[in-house]
């Protein structure tokens, strides 16, 4: 049960880690000054998640690890994050395909959290929920920009929305950490709110003026620990000075 | 008007200034008035801008999670300056993308201590405590100039930063009292932006072009040579507290003025940095163009698709 | 360069309940929804409103300083608008 949940926080938490790091690499690089303030403040919203997460597993793990030994001294396959949020920011489109693709589903997700036995995780969720409303309407206000602008930013944005499909199912893939967190009431069974995340979606990328993607082919493997190549270079980065001087304080 | 007539609305700008009265964008002002505003605010914007680089260029890389967030939210609020900045210039009648014009054609400077590049942690302590240090000194002064628009965004500007530099200062403490790889870590970042950080308060006041006609118009309050003593003399007992040395021989306390004396400033490398060549100028200047390019087609379909939109409306409405 | 650039849009944020709109600052946005969620992101950052306006600047109609002498001097003597223009015997309390 204390492992089950110790790694079902890690599978949610590691959502937010990598997305955030990602929001992060950003910072300076945006389109106009505004649009980096707001995708800052996405990030840090993450990152906020990510501590309280964290410090909630590093009390249960009762090990004496912190929220960093948590974040950043894993290996590459015990990170649990879905292979949506380790895509790279190819360019803005990707950037708001990703974070749309993702928020749409987080949004879902943690207002079944909300309602969870667990009254610390349904505290996190009650908290968090208001930050990913605004993500997500953020990120849905830029799909339809994007999508319903020019013909090239429409071209982008199609082909990340195309790029980034396969790796929608796995939102609503089920571990056996994800089975058993369920049937204790803790978690959330994310096999339900799959058919109304397609159609939330698939609504938006029609206002957006979007195709919505036939393919039926999917990738998973990232709740498993089985991730894309860019992961281990997100790895790099965030882990470099908990790898290169260990046990320092900062 | 006649030349007359200009001379005495100068006469009477020049008093309403000298009575401490603020200056409004619709006010009348000398032509020399507005231009200085627009190079001293924009450089201003510029800096904060270009400064978001070499803090941003650690971000992923932050040691813990905690100072992750506290990195991300300065950077952040640099963005968030320059665009003050860049609004309250905007008032003196020039936009922020003839503005961003001129940044990228080399035509408008901006602080010359961001293109030194970042290579350490460590380098995240000593920018913020050293290099917003310096900036802090010469901002706090500005909160009262006479522009109005300029003086209120610095207010708000001077609000926000007053965490930044103790954001840096922590980290080197940390760094400071950690382990000796931690220490030399630290004293390292010092050696590297000390000297950087009292050339960014500008040449001396021998060589200063700009000093007089700036203070006159609350641009400036202390000359260059006075904000430099000032910043010495509050930073060196801060680097003894932590037990790092300045790295200036010729650093001594002189009882008798009640400052520090300080070694010579090599100002071969100001100038060859103010000119373009600096370890980073290019690539700071290629990093802020690119950005800029790449954001074109978004900048661009967002406005098509506001206008697509006001079209509906209108529509609609018939 | 872009053809179009993003308008400039002025920024008026309600603190708390109870107290006006204050003007705040500007930015840049392509349409009001725009200007509303920048505004939200650049100018509320710290806590800092609990409600904002926006309206595009050049809707902004001001008046011109040259005319302050006939707009504003007139309202300056007319000092028994003002409740110290009026003499009460100093029994008189709270009035």
């Amino acid at each position: 049960m204390k492992d089950n949940l110790y790694n079902y926080l890690l599978g949610i938490a590691d959502n937010s880690l990598i997305l955030g790091q990602r929001m992060g690499e950003l910072c300076g690089h945006g389109p106009s000054l505004e649009t980096d303030i707001a995708c800052t403040n996405i990030s840090l919203d993450l990152f906020g998640q990510v501590r309280s997460y964290f410090q909630y597993a590093a009390k249960i793990a009762g090990d004496g690890r912190t929220e960093d030994d948590i974040a950043m001294l894993r290996k590459e396959r015990e990170y649990k994050n879905v292979l949506l949020v380790e895509q790279p920011n190819t360019n803005f489109a990707y950037t708001i395909g990703r974070q749309f693709l993702f928020d749409v589903y987080h949004l879902a997700f943690l207002s079944e959290l909300q309602k969870s036995k667990d009254l610390t995780l349904s505290a996190i969720a009650n908290k968090c929920i208001k930050e990913v409303s605004y993500h997500e309407r953020f990120s849905s206000d830029w799909v339809k920009r994007l999508g319903d602008g020019t013909e090239e930013s429409k071209g982008k944005m199609q082909e990340a929305i195309n790029d980034l499909w396969t790796y929608t199912d796995e939102l609503f893939h089920q571990t056996k950490v994800d089975k058993a967190m369920v049937i204790e009431g803790i978690g959330v069974d994310v096999t339900k709110l799959k058919e109304s995340y397609y159609r939330q979606v698939s609504e938006l990328l029609e206002e957006a003026t979007l195709q919505i993607p036939e393919s039926k082919y999917f990738q998973k493997g990232g709740k498993e620990g089985i991730h894309t190549e860019h992961l281990g270079y997100i790895l790099a980065e965030l882990q470099y000075m908990q790898r290169a001087y260990p046990n320092m304080e900062w | 008007m006649s030349e007359e007539q200009i001379r005495s609305l100068e006469k009477q700008f020049e008093e309403r200034i000298a009575r401490d009265e603020k200056i409004e964008p619709k006010d009348w002002m000398p032509e020399k008035y507005r231009k200085t505003h627009i190079r001293q605010m924009s450089q201003h914007a510029h800096s904060e801008i270009v400064g978001m680089l070499p803090e941003g260029n650690w971000i992923t890389r932050a040691p813990s999670l905690r100072r992750k967030v506290a990195l991300l939210a300065k950077v952040q609020d640099e963005a968030g300056h320059g665009l003050y900045l860049y609004s309250a210039t905007e008032t003196l009648g020039i936009s922020r993308d003839e503005m961003y014009e001129q940044l990228h054609t080399g035509k408008a400077k901006y602080s010359s201590i961001f293109n030194y590049p970042t290579i350490t942690w460590a380098d995240m302590g000593a920018i913020g405590w050293l290099v917003d240090g310096a900036a802090i000194i010469n901002q706090v002064p500005l909160c009262n100039t006479s522009y109005g628009p300029y003086a209120r965004a610095m207010i708000r500007v001077c609000k926000e930063e007053s965490f930044h530099q103790r954001q840096g200062f922590e980290i080197m403490m940390k760094l400071a009292n950690g382990t000796s790889e931690q220490k030399d870590m630290a004293q390292d970042a010092l050696n590297r932006w000390w000297w950087p950080s009292l050339m960014m308060l500008g040449p001396t006041d021998d060589v200063s072009v700009h000093t007089a006609q700036s203070m006159k118009w609350k641009l400036k309050r202390k000359s260059n040579d006075d904000l430099r003593q000032q910043f010495i003399d509050q930073t060196v007992p801060q680097a003894e507290l932590i037990g790092l040395t300045i790295p200036d021989p010729d650093l001594k306390w002189n009882e008798e003025r009640g400052s520090y004396d300080f070694g010579e400033i090599d100002w071969d490398e100001f100038w060859q940095v103010v000119k373009g060549h600096g370890p980073m100028n290019k690539e700071r200047m290629k990093a802020r163009v690119g950005a800029w390019e790449e954001g074109e087609w978004v900048r661009d379909a967002a406005m098509a698709h506001a206008e697509k939109k006001q079209t509906r409306k209108e529509k609609q409405a018939v | 360069m872009s053809t179009k650039n993003w308008p400039l849009w002025e920024i008026f944020v309600r603190s708390k309940n109870g107290l006006e709109h204050r003007h705040c600052g500007s930015l840049h946005a392509a349409d009001a929804e725009m200007a509303l969620e920048n505004a939200r992101d650049v100018y509320t950052r710290r806590n800092e409103g609990v409600s904002i306006w926006v309206v595009e600047s050049k809707n902004i109609t001001a008046s011109n300083p040259e005319n302050n002498g006939e707009l504003f001097e007139p309202a300056q003597d007319k000092v028994y608008r003002h409740p110290t223009f009026y003499d009460l015997p100093d029994e008189v309390k709270h009035m």
